[in-house]
């Protein structure tokens, strides 16, 4: 067992804590939020300097061959920064899409784009009905010549709006919660008929529902397999949701940090809150729910390699869950301890605890892996 | 033992829900239904029903225009209300101030206030809070020194809930540093429009503006604004804390809120069906109704009790606020990724923008966030633990 990081690993964390230190700091943050697009082109363009935004994909396509490690130790530094750029929808998520079912052109044409930040990816999983099931999916792509025609409507697709492409799941055959007939379609966003309606989400980020109406593609749009998508899209979204995990893992550790400090610092009835056991007592939980949910974050960055998909589905859903319910229990200690001041709006904690609250609804809440888990069991 | 409501208790009860059903204007129970934002009119107007029909001061004596009712029918009433979907009598003028003003006011301040009280014609803060003071509320600062006829007021409150809207605010003062600090602490009111006070907002994580910070500069308050006796204030602050005890638990808010969620979960789907039918949720709900029984049962046994309610009423704060937030809780969650849109302005009642997701989704994480105050303020839950373990246990 080797719990160590390599040297390369520790350098590009340490780069990230740096970049973050000094320039994306709460005010910082705030200000990226405030703006028209929700984040900053500027920051993202460090990013590309920086290798993030090739960091796992391979040198072949402008990557820099990392593993799914690397991925974990940016998002985990990310969570620390509660950095609200479009990592997960356009490296993570987007871009493991296409690096796990692209063909090899569709690789070269887009991989290094994504590496040198200037094409910006979004995935259209989910649907109004559809909750958390990948395969629920009723948005249709019908032949049309040699191409396709989709209709439909996709929910809450994260960085929707400031994606240049989406990789669209939609049915071309079966029924609308069938495992086969789902294929997926690489779609220009400023494709004819596709309209999108950007919004706020409460963590800081941006989302859109997006719709299709008659938008044509051709057949070189198609992504993967035609009607046997899901396995690849299962795929991805374990990967994502690991990477998540990651992220929430670093959230965690610099809210349960701020907190501790303020029960070292705020004083009430003449001594440091932090003196009374009551409180000392859910500190000691908190970290314990930060080191658990490390615990299970590590090991689903390692098993969402595995070859056997039932090994991944099971430890990636296990993180998920327990940071889904660490994120909540941390979240809410955290707020309370920091009395009225966890409310307020200007500090940090009640953001941090947002992002975690939201990170749970992402890509499966705690009763959605719960099922999962014992089905892969 | 009778664990049935009484004939006339049932009667009242009918009364109340026919009166509040036909009275309670429409516009403002859908906000309140549907987490739509409130404004000072909306409270004032209903305020204002209740004031025209004499039941705007349940828990006042008859002599000064209160109903005088019974614990068992101020619980009924709020219970009804809070289930109807109107909004929240605002507490500090009405149910905090007042009291101390009828126990300890002198006859102007009763013959002035109260009447203005009654008819919403003053809007009231609660200043107590400072920000070095907040659980250890008697290590409070804020200076009050006696000059002529008046009182020189210098510091400042926060957290203090709409103080935007208020005209007075009721303060705890230090008039005395000399003596041990509860003994030091002044009841005084304060004309918010005077001189030198100065409200700025706190935003909260739902991005709302439902708090302040008041500040006090060098304000010139009229010595006959103080309430009783200087270094009293401590004894009066307690004195009123009796005064909050029901409905506290807030149970026919919670019961409303329980049904909502039971209504979105029977529409919201899980694998193609309606969650409320999915055991795991299911199962979770019934945690918090069965919390919410236990809890409606606990509050009629302290308010049937015969000596007044002690420390043990603390239960009902920690209670009430735990199946508050875990409604709210469950509420978000059953939004699915619905969850995460955060549209503000979808919370304005006249708002007609393109929605996102079901119609109900657009406040439920805000209110989420909102409600993790309820633990908070009134005492932390913290707090309540601790009267508990010292006052009732003896620890
Ligand atoms: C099955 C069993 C096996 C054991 N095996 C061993 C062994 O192998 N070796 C050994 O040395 N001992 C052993 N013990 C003894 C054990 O260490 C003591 O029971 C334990 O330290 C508690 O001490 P106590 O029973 O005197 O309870 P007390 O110390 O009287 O504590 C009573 C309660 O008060 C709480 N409490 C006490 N002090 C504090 C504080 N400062 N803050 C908050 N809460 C507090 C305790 O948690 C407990 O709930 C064993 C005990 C049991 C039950
Ligand atoms: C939305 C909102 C509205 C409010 N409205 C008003 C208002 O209108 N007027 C007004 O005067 N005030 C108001 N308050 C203030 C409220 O009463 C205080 O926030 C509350 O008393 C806690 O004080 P604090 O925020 O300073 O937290 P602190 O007292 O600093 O507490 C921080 C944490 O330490 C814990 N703690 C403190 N002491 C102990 C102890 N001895 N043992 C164990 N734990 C302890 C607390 O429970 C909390 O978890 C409001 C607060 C909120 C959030």
């Amino acid at each position: 067992m080797d719990f160590i990081f390599s040297e390369e690993q520790q350098q590009l964390r340490d780069s990230i804590q740096k970049f973050i230190s000094k320039e994306y700091g709460f005010e910082a943050r705030k200000a990226i939020i405030a703006s028209k697009q929700g984040f900053s082109d500027k920051v993202w363009a460090q990013f590309a300097d920086m290798g993030l935004l090739g960091v796992a994909f391979d040198e072949a396509h402008g990557g820099f061959g990392g593993s799914s490690v690397d991925t974990m130790l940016v998002m985990r530094e990310f969570g620390r920064g509660m950095v609200v750029e479009p990592y997960l929808s356009t490296v993570v998520l987007g871009g493991s899409l296409i690096d796990l079912g692209g063909s090899e052109a569709q690789k070269q044409a887009i991989l290094s784009e994504v590496a040198q930040g200037k094409l910006l990816l979004a995935a259209a999983l989910g649907e109004p009905n559809s909750r958390y099931e990948l395969n629920c999916v009723e948005t249709s792509a019908k032949r049309d010549g040699a191409g396709y025609v989709l209709n439909g409507h996709k929910a809450v697709v994260l960085h929707g709006e400031s994606a240049d492409k989406l990789v669209v799941s939609a049915r071309t055959a079966g029924a609308m919660r069938d495992t086969k007939g789902i294929s997926l379609f690489l779609v220009d966003k400023k494709a004819a008929g596709v309209a999108v309606q950007g919004y706020r989400t409460i963590d800081g980020m941006r989302a859109a529902e997006i719709r299709f109406a008659n938008v044509k593609v051709g057949a070189d749009a198609v992504l993967g397999e035609v009607d046997a998508a899901l396995p690849l899209l299962e795929r991805a979204a374990d990967f994502a949701v690991s990477a998540l995990c990651a992220e929430a893992v670093g959230a965690m550790e610099a809210l349960n940090a701020a907190t501790f400090e303020y029960l070292k610092t705020r004083q009430q009835f003449g001594r440091p809150i932090g003196s009374f056991q009551a409180l000392q007592h859910r500190a000691v939980d908190m970290m314990i729910h930060c080191e658990q949910s490390h615990s299970l974050a590590l090991l689903a960055s390692i098993k969402v390699q595995s070859e056997d998909p039932n090994e991944r589905k099971r430890t990636v859903s296990a993180a998920k869950i327990q940071i889904g319910r660490s994120g909540r229990a941390i979240g809410e200690e955290a707020i309370q301890l920091h009395g009225g001041m966890g409310v307020s709006n200007e500090l940090a904690a009640g953001h941090y605890a947002k992002r975690l609250a939201m990170i749970n609804a992402t890509l499966g809440d705690v009763e959605h892996h719960a099922e999962r888990f014992a089905g892969a069991a | 033992m009778d664990l049935n409501y009484t004939k006339e208790e049932q009667a009242f009860r009918d009364e109340v829900h026919s009166f509040v059903r036909d009275n309670l204007p429409k516009d403002i129970a859908g906000k309140v239904l549907h987490h739509k934002r409130l404004v000072k009119d909306d409270w004032e107007r209903w305020q204002k029903i209740l004031y025209k029909k004499g039941w705007v001061a349940p828990n006042w004596p008859k002599e000064y225009g209160g109903c005088a009712w019974s614990p068992i029918q101020q619980h009924i009433f709020d219970e009804e209300c809070g289930y109807l979907g109107a909004p929240r009598v605002m507490p500090f003028g009405l149910v905090m101030v007042a009291p101390v003003i009828q126990h300890f006011g002198s006859k102007w301040q009763k013959e002035y206030y109260l009447p203005r009280i009654l008819s919403s014609e003053d809007w009231w803060a609660q200043g107590y809070s400072e920000p070095g003071s907040g659980s250890d509320l008697a290590s409070l600062k804020t200076k009050a020194v006696r000059q002529g006829d008046h009182y020189v007021v210098d510091g400042q409150k926060t957290w203090t809930t709409l103080g935007q809207y208020a005209n007075m605010i009721f303060c705890l003062v230090r008039t005395d540093s000399t003596v041990k600090k509860q003994e030091g602490i002044s009841f005084l009111l304060v004309d918010m429009k005077l001189p030198g006070v100065t409200v700025r907002p706190i935003i909260t994580l739902d991005e709302e503006h439902e708090v302040n910070e008041v500040f006090f500069d060098n304000v010139k308050v009229p010595a006959e604004n103080l309430v009783g006796e200087e270094g009293k204030g401590w004894t009066y602050a307690k004195f009123l804390l009796g005064h909050e005890r029901t409905g506290i638990a807030r149970v026919g808010e919670s019961k409303r809120e329980l049904e909502q969620l039971k209504a979105i979960a029977a529409k919201q789907l899980r694998n193609g069906k309606p969650l409320m039918e999915d055991p795991r949720f299911r199962d979770r709900v019934t945690g918090v109704e069965v919390e919410l029984m236990a809890l409606e049962i606990t509050l009629l046994r302290v308010l049937s009790s015969r000596t007044k309610p002690g420390p043990e009423a603390s239960i009902l704060k920690i209670k009430g606020t735990d199946v508050q937030q875990a409604l709210t809780e469950l509420t978000m969650e059953a939004m699915g990724p619905y969850a995460l849109p955060f549209r503000p302005e979808a919370r304005d009642a006249g708002w007609h923008g393109e929605p996102v997701g079901p119609e109900y989704a657009a406040s439920a994480a805000a209110v989420y966030f909102n409600y993790r105050k309820t633990s908070i303020y009134g005492g932390s839950n913290e707090i309540q633990r601790n009267i508990i373990a010292q006052m009732v246990l003896g620890l």
